[in-house]
Parts: C-alpha cells; structure tokens; sequence
C-alpha cells in the first residue's frame, strides 16, 4: 500500500512538472510531445488505480493518437506560439486559479481516497450490477457487460458519434483533396 | 525515410505484437479489461505508427482509406443489426436473451458481436481521421517532421 502511495505522489508530481513545462514553453513541438508525456503519466496512474480500461484509453488515445495528430497540424501551421500580453496572461492566472479553487472545493465533498462506506460501496445498485450480472450475462469483466447490456443504448449512441465524427472530419478536410488519391485505390482491389 | 534503420527495424517488431495485442483487448474483452474501443484504438496506433515509419502511401495501399470508410459504416451497422436482430428473434431492440436458445449464452454472443462492432467503428475512423491529418501536407509523408 505504502508504494502505491509513493507511486501515487511520484506520478502526480511528474504529472505537475510536465503541466508547467507545457504553460512555460513556447515551441509547440516540444509542447506536443510533452502532452503525449502527460497523458502516458495519467495512463500509469490510471493503472495504479486499477482503472486498466481508462489506462489503455488513455495511452493510445492521448498518449498515440492525440500527439501524432497534434503532430501533424504542427506540421501544417506555425509551431510557435505568439507571445500573449502581460494584461491577458493575468486574465488567465485569475480564471485558472478561480476554476481550480472551485474544483479543489468540490472535491472536499468526495469520499477519502479508499475509504469503505461510499456510494459506489453502499447503493442498492452495486448488488445489481457486480452480483446479479454474474447470473444474467455470465462474463467476469463487469464493465464490459454493463457498458454493452445493460447500456446498449448508450453504447451505440456513442459508436454513432464516433462515427459522426469521422463523417464530419472527412467532410471538411478529406473529399477534396482525397479525389484524385482515390484513383489510385481504384486500381486494386480492397484488401 | 532509409535513414531510420533503427526506428525501422523496431517499428517492424512491434507492429505485430501491437495488433495481436489489439485483438486480444478485442475477443478478450469479456474476460479481461479492455473491450471495442480499446481494442480499436491499439489497432489504429498500431497503423499510425506504420504511416508514420513507412509513410502514407504505403500505408493507404496496405489498409485503403475506401475499405475502411465502408468498415466504419459496417461496425455501426453490426451494432445496430444485432439490435434488430433481437427484435427479430422475439425480443426487444438490443435485448441479447433472445440471439440463441439459452439467455446466457445470447447474452454473450450479444457482448461479442456488439464489441465487435465498437471495435470495427473505431479503428476506421481514427485512421482515416489521422490519413486526412497526415495527407494535408506534402504528399507521402504529411506526419514526418
């Protein structure tokens, strides 16, 4: 338990250095890189917390996807960030710290880290979904009945806005330009 | 793009074990963490990181953008034709119980076609997401910088 606490503290602070590294820096590269950095922290700690599914998320979307494609429209703009005016930086400072003292008073409000008696120990519902699943849908992994089952619906609606998405980003950059590439798949067969 | 023997040579080692292990996230799902997005989205870095050693042009005639706009559609369709197949076999839209004789068992093929669906919608889009990101630069290699 104790390393899972240091573990804990470690991370947490990597992930608070890579965060002022990110707002100090004005070549956006590095700034590219050091947010796939982050989100590779963020997916241990994730892992830490025995959150292996929102780990996995986590480090291909943040970690992979996200920084090749943040990559990718650094190669097409300016990599440099314009310097910001000393008036509208204040501005930021007061919004950030506002929001995060917001935040921080939410969470006085959460359960204590490990603690036994939370609602997701205590609710009816816990029964529902960690015991009679076992009986109904009959798989270990309870996330993936619940998210597949018990909320198909849910899960189709957001297979469908990924899908939307695809649309919409094909629909701005892709039609185009991807004519005349078209062609040459065109020539041999899919697959 | 010869110059990098080194990212060449380990970029060819990992590819396979990324996709194995995308496959297994996918099938395994039921049984272990993971499910159809996760599975979909270690199959889709597993093709980006191929774009990104071998370039873009390789990379459409190895996995072409036409195949993957249609298996995109596909995954959704799966998903959703599942659901009506319920219907179909007596039940609700979605309604597992009803995809063979026994609930459990219906239930189960349920989860893996559902996943399966998830699975297919996911890595298509995101990799014709990242092929319109990447081919809006110089043509072949938009990613490499």
């Amino acid at each position: 338990m104790s390393t899972d606490i240091a573990l804990n503290i470690v991370l947490l602070s990597l992930m608070a250095i890579t965060g002022l590294a990110i707002a100090r820096l004005r070549n956006l590269f590095p700034v590219a890189m050091l947010t796939g950095l982050y989100s590779l922290l963020s997916a241990s700690l994730f892992t830490l917390l025995d959150a292996v599914d929102v780990a996995l998320t986590e480090a291909a979307v943040g970690a992979g996807v996200t920084t090749v494609l943040f990559l990718a429209t650094l190669g097409l703009t300016r990599a440099r960030e314009k310097a910001v005016p000393r008036s509208r930086t204040a501005i930021g400072l007061v919004v950030t710290v506002l929001t995060g003292a917001a935040l921080f008073y939410a969470s006085l409000d959460m359960p204590h880290f490990g603690e036994r008696h939370t609602p997701v120990q205590d609710h009816p519902l816990r029964e529902r979904y960690l015991e009679t699943v076992q009986e109904e849908i009959d798989v270990p992994n309870t996330v993936t009945a619940v998210l597949a089952s018990y909320r198909g619906y849910d899960t189709l609606g957001e297979v469908t806005v990924i899908l939307t998405a695809g649309v919409g980003v094909l629909m701005l950059l892709g039609v185009a330009r991807n004519r005349r590439r078209e062609d040459d798949d065109d020539q041999e067969p899919p697959r | 793009m010869r110059e990098h023997t080194v990212l060449r040579l380990i970029s060819k080692l990992l590819i396979a074990p990324i996709i194995l292990f995308a496959l297994y996230v996918q099938f395994h799902g039921d049984y272990s963490p993971g499910g159809g997005f996760q599975a979909g989205v270690t199959f889709a870095a597993a093709i980006i990181l191929y774009t990104l050693i071998f370039g873009l042009a390789e990379a459409r005639r190895a996995v072409s953008p036409r195949l993957l706009r249609a298996t995109a559609a596909l995954g959704v369709l799966i998903y959703a034709g599942t659901g009506v197949y319920a219907m179909l076999a007596g039940g609700n839209f979605l309604d597992y119980d009803f995809l063979a004789h026994d609930a459990v068992h219906g239930q189960h093929y349920g989860l893996l076609l559902v996943e399966f669906g998830v699975g297919l919608t996911v890595v298509s889009t995101i990799t014709l997401i990242f092929y319109v990101f990447a081919g809006r630069g110089r043509r072949g290699d938009g990613a490499r910088r």
